[in-house]
């Protein structure tokens, strides 16, 4: 029998079953829905957990650390009536935190009085202002094609084995409140980071601390690590950890955040687990009904608001299995983020990097960032004609493997080397050339001037006359 | 007023069990424990009642109350509804941020309209007069763009004993009293309350032949929909949904918008919200927010008001109908809507059938469709709801349950392509998939009002586009040389079709809205330039020659470059075009 201590219903001894990482616990306990309980096995180490369902005089308690361990009469359970909440502080930048919020850097506990609900709160739409300073990440495919702005979700979707943790170190690296094309950029207001990893390898957390620690960000960056062989359901927890620091920073400090989420799919694998144990009826591929809401729960969680001047912008990396984009995760993902920038094998292969597959790319609130006074005028045109180019080019290409490139036309064969150009010049950079907006504009020019005018319909005959060419009259966009 | 009717015995999620009252009723509005939160009944059973909250029942303990309301959920309808924003119950968001701050706090219980503004009434009926459900009794100037008339609520009819004479009143004054048959006397406000759930009646349907204008081109001259017709318009994530519903919501030619975000993310609300008032509505002149109302969900709000949300707004649409208007209605996404269910659903532990989906998940969005409708009102004028579901099928695969049912229950289908929106043809409503059948129904509005044959030129150009799709398969294994140059010819006509007409820029200041008569000369323009490029042809000039002439590029171009009160620049095109062909004529004879 289970023996309950403490008649407000607050502790526990002993449970009525213990299956995979879930608890459920019995006897004549009086406990809220989602609050957070301590769990003592009989060695009295103490792990966390949270309740998913609650009836009279039972709950149901997911175990962040799993069950390993625990036994049915000799585990204390004590409920502590209220859901998760960690400390935040300023101070906590420059610091690292395991997938719960606790320290790992043999630093104390912060200091604090300020403790937040992981959960957050939906921000109100009338509250929020609509994002418009354009970041200028210094990548071209970025910048000039799916340009990023303070307080966007925009993941990389990517695949095992793809530099997607290279391209957001140095999108963390060089991004700057990017200035209108031809102004200096003033003084580069910095960004803090908040950084969690949610199932990732030793190695990947390692390569971003160095990369963190080289580019002198470390102080800036808090990072919440929940590794690969850490508790999966931890991960649950971890991203909510990191946006509510964020969102303190953002919102109550007035800083600009940017949060790099890695692997989302771990996360998503765990939720699934958890879900699959409780026997719960499954949409696709086995996930929960509710991943979708789930998911919105974190990525929502961006955005600017008129009581604050910072600004929560997110970067999620997730790698699709299978390099399958309607994979659940991916595809639910792309349903709820502003946009995506997709990794390709094929470019990666052909050692291009960042791999970025434009076509499939997309950021959605660039148009409201760009043209004139924020990058330049002709940018959206611009980024439109290289586009509607791109994307015949892979028309043309397909055509060329039937019949040959010989006997393409004329102008389908310009298509053709232009369609390289765009990807060894454009798409291609190092992992260290940061370009300003001027520059990656200008060498789409470049590439769309090897093209007949006739062929240019989605940009004005005055852009055509101003910039078609230029880079050949005065050299300057050649290399 | 409230009063208890059950315990709290079990939670999970939005879905409550409580034991109890056997007194509740389906569907009847309860509140749940010491906060109030607003639940709604959606299962009895003996003693248990069960429970969708439309709040987070985080801490949500067994034991704690819940209270009955004897009502059903429901909308509050009356002046002030226009340039608001609502969550899915009708709570007004400016409100809660005043109260809360940024963030959206539980157990915020506040009246949707506010009862303290004075609206300037003016009766329109006198004492004595006979009056029933729906009979305009006064008229309030709601928003310079829009006349509010206030309405005999559906169930009220009898004679009419004082009337309140023009002035200021309040939501809560008495502006007429009316004796009913049963001799009990009704005092009426300005304020309604309606069931959401329940549709408001009508006197009869009529047929719907008048399109709804919405200045896309590709909508109104390739695949209309007609007043109080229904549409749906499914796609993968990015390729186009929201853009084409805040376009449609910009610029149809109805009185009244209703926006429902559902689901979706919170800045394309606040995106609306900064833009309409910005924006003026070209027939009225004024801002776009005087005729708007929004309802926000957003995606990581509770989902039990998600499900709400969808009835929430077309209950207020069915209101402004029923005063005789035209409204169009935005539901952006019904998917996220759906899997509400699903997700409620599931908690209850219901049999699932396809998908997860509860096997009442037709029937759901047959009675959300079945909504839509031009008819007589109840005081005899005609006004009409068209509504506009955005599907988001998973993998933008349209085999899966939700597009499938819809397509059962509307009669246009605006099918999105990832390849085109790939390939930034925006808006990228493939051509080939989608269809409408108010076609015939909507030809002789086009012949009287704008006295064009649209249906005809509609179909010539649809002929050349399927031709096309016919052609590039063949291209695809041989190249374009193969073919013979008529029909090249066709292909180079396509392609002034889909870049100069289909391609339709939301962002464009002159390209965002097309009136019908610029759509109807450029598409003549198109289809002109064709029968005199075929003549050309077929006297033996090679299609590089019509490639190469400098109207290709005009006729592309001539969206953006012919504003729609500047439609003569559309004659000297056309004169451009007989200039380039007359000296070609004159070279192949
Ligand atoms: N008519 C248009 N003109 C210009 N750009 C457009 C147009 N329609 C869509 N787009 C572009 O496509 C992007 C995605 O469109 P939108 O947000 O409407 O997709 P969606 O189908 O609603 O996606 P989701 O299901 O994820 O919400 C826009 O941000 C915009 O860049
Ligand atoms: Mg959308």
């Amino acid at each position: 029998m289970n023996q309950v201590i403490n008649q407000g219903g607050q502790e526990v001894i002993g449970v009525g079953r213990v299956e995979g990482p879930i608890l459920v616990v019995e006897g004549g306990i009086d406990v809220g829905y989602d609050e957070v309980v301590e769990i003592h096995d009989s060695q009295g180490q103490l792990r966390r957990g949270r309740i998913l369902e609650v009836g009279e005089g039972m709950a149901v308690v997911e175990v962040f650390a799993g069950t390993t361990g625990l036994s049915v009469d000799g585990t204390r359970v004590r409920f502590l009536g209220g859901p998760l909440h960690i400390p935040v502080a300023e101070e906590m930048l420059g610091r690292i935190f395991d997938g719960l919020g606790n320290p790992l850097d043999g630093g104390p506990q912060p200091l604090t009085d300020r403790y937040a609900d992981i959960n957050g709160q939906p921000i109100n739409p009338t509250a929020r202002v609509y994002p418009r300073d354009f970041i200028q990440t210094g990548i071209s495919a970025i910048d000039g094609l799916n340009t990023l702005l303070r307080g966007q979700k925009l993941p990389l979707f990517s695949g095992a084995g793809m530099p997607h943790d290279q391209l957001a170190a140095q999108i963390v690296r060089q991004a700057t409140l990017g200035r209108p094309a031809g102004e200096a950029s003033g003084d580069s207001e910095q960004f803090a980071i908040v950084f969690a990893a949610m199932g990732v390898k030793h190695d990947v957390a390692d390569f971003f601390r160095h990369s963190f620690t080289e580019s002198g960000a470390l102080t800036r960056v808090a990072m919440f690590l929940n590794l690969a062989d850490d508790p999966p359901v931890e991960r649950l927890v971890t991203p909510r950890a990191a946006l509510t620091l964020a969102e303190y920073l953002a919102f109550e400090r007035g800083m600009h955040v940017l949060v790099v989420l890695t692997d989302m799919t771990n996360y998503c694998e765990a939720l699934r687990q958890i879900s699959n144990i409780r026997g719960e009826v499954p949409s696709r591929k086995g996930y929960p009904g509710y991943l979708y809401s789930d998911l919105a729960s974190i990525y929502e969680r961006t955005g600017r608001i008129k009581t604050s001047d910072g600004s929560i912008t997110q970067v999620p990396i997730l790698t699709m299995p299978n390099d399958d984009i309607t994979h659940p995760v991916p595809d639910l993902t792309g349903y709820i983020t502003e946009g995506q920038i997709v990794l390709g094998r094929d470019l990666n292969h052909n050692g291009i990097y960042p791999p970025i597959t434009v076509l499939p790319s997309l950021s959605r609130l660039m148009k409201d960032g760009i043209g004139a006074g924020r990058t330049r005028a002709d940018h959206s045109h611009l980024s439109a004609q290289l586009y509607a180019a791109y994307a015949h080019v892979m028309d043309v290409r397909s055509l060329a493997s039937v019949i040959g490139e010989e006997e393409l036309g004329e102008v389908d064969q310009q298509y053709l080397k232009f369609g390289r150009a765009f990807e060894q010049e454009f798409v291609n950079q190092t992992y260290t050339e940061n370009r300003t907006i001027e520059r990656t504009l200008d060498i789409g020019w470049k590439l769309l001037s090897m093209l007949p005018k006739e062929e240019l319909t989605r940009v004005t005959l005055e852009e055509i006359e101003k910039y078609y060419g230029a880079g050949q009259r005065d050299g300057h966009a050649s290399d | 007023m409230t009063q208890q009717v059950g315990t709290v015995t079990w939670i999970n999620g939005p879905v409550i069990r409580a034991r109890g009252s056997r007194n509740v009723s389906m569907l009847e509005l309860v509140e749940v424990g010491e906060e109030h939160l607003v639940g709604e009944v959606i299962g009895l059973n003996g003693d248990v009642i069960t429970a969708q909250v439309y709040e987070e029942t985080s801490g949500m303990r067994p034991g704690a109350p819940v209270f009955g309301t004897g009502l059903p959920l429901s909308v509050e309808l009356g002046p002030g509804l226009l340039r608001s924003i609502f969550d899915g119950v009708q709570r007004p968001l400016p409100v809660i941020e005043m109260r809360l701050g940024s963030f959206i706090e539980r157990g915020m219980r506040l009246t949707p309209l506010y009862r303290k503004t004075p609206w300037d009434f003016t009766p329109r009926v006198s004492v004595g007069d006979e009056v029933s459900g729906g009979i305009i009794l006064g008229t309030v100037p709601e928003t310079d763009a829009l006349e509010h008339r206030v309405m005999v609520p559906p169930d009220v009819s009898g004679t009419l004993t004082w009337v309140a004479p023009a002035g200021k009143y309040t939501l809560e004054d008495i502006i007429a009293k009316v004796r009913t048959r049963s001799g009990a006397e009704r005092e009426l406000t300005m304020l309604q309350r309606w069931p959401v759930r329940r549709l408001r009646p009508y006197k009869t349907r009529l047929g719907q032949n008048i399109p709804l204008i919405t200045g896309q081109r590709v909508l109104d001259t390739f695949f209309p929909v007609a007043k109080g017709g229904a549409a749906a318009i499914p796609g993968g994530f990015g390729s186009g949904k929201t853009v084409t519903q805040h376009q449609i919501a910009k610029w149809a030619d109805t009185e009244v918008i209703v926006y429902i975000g559902c689901g979706e993310r919170g800045n394309e609300m606040t995106e609306v919200l900064q833009e309409f008032p910005h924006l003026v509505d070209p027939r009225s002149g004024r801002p776009l927010m005087e005729r708007t109302v929004l309802i926000a969900n957003t995606s990581n709000m509770p989902v039990a008001a998600r499900e709400a949300s969808i009835y929430t707004g077309i209950t207020i649409a069915e209101y402004y109908r029923d005063m005789g208007y035209h409204v169009a209605l935005m539901a952006d996404s019904t998917s996220r809507w759906a899997e509400a269910l699903r997700e409620v659903s599931g908690r209850l532990e219901e049999m699932p059938a396809e998908e997860g989906y509860p096997a009442y998940l037709a029937n759901r969005l047959a009675e959300f469709y079945e909504r839509a409708g031009y008819v007589e009102t109840l005081n005899g004028s005609k006004g009409s709801v068209s509504v506009v579901g955005a599907v988001s099928p998973p993998g933008g695969d349209f085999s899966e349950p939700v597009t499938q049912h819809t397509k059962r229950f509307i009669r246009c289908f605006w099918a999105l392509d990832k390849a085109l929106a790939s390939a930034r043809h925006f808006p990228s409503i493939n051509w080939l998939d989608s269809y409408s059948e108010y076609l015939e129904d909507v030809a002789d509005w086009w012949r009287e009002e704008v006295g064009k044959d649209w249906y005809h030129q509609r179909n010539q150009a649809m002929e050349i586009l399927s031709e096309e799709s016919r052609l590039s398969q063949i291209v695809k294994l041989v190249g374009p040389d193969a073919l013979p140059d008529e029909e090249r010819l066709i292909l180079e006509t396509a392609r002034l079709l889909r870049e100069g007409f289909l391609q339709q820029s939301a962002m464009d200041e002159i390209d965002q809205y097309s009136t019908v008569q610029k759509q109807i000369r450029m598409l003549e323009l198109i289809l002109h330039f064709h029968q005199r490029a075929l003549r050309i042809v077929k006297h033996g000039a090679a299609i590089s020659v019509i490639h190469n002439l400098p109207s290709v590029g005009t006729l592309i171009r001539m969206k953006t470059l012919v504003p729609n009160d500047q439609l003569e620049k559309l004659d000297d095109i056309q004169k451009e075009i007989d200039q380039q062909m007359d000296q070609l004529d004159s070279e192949y004879r």
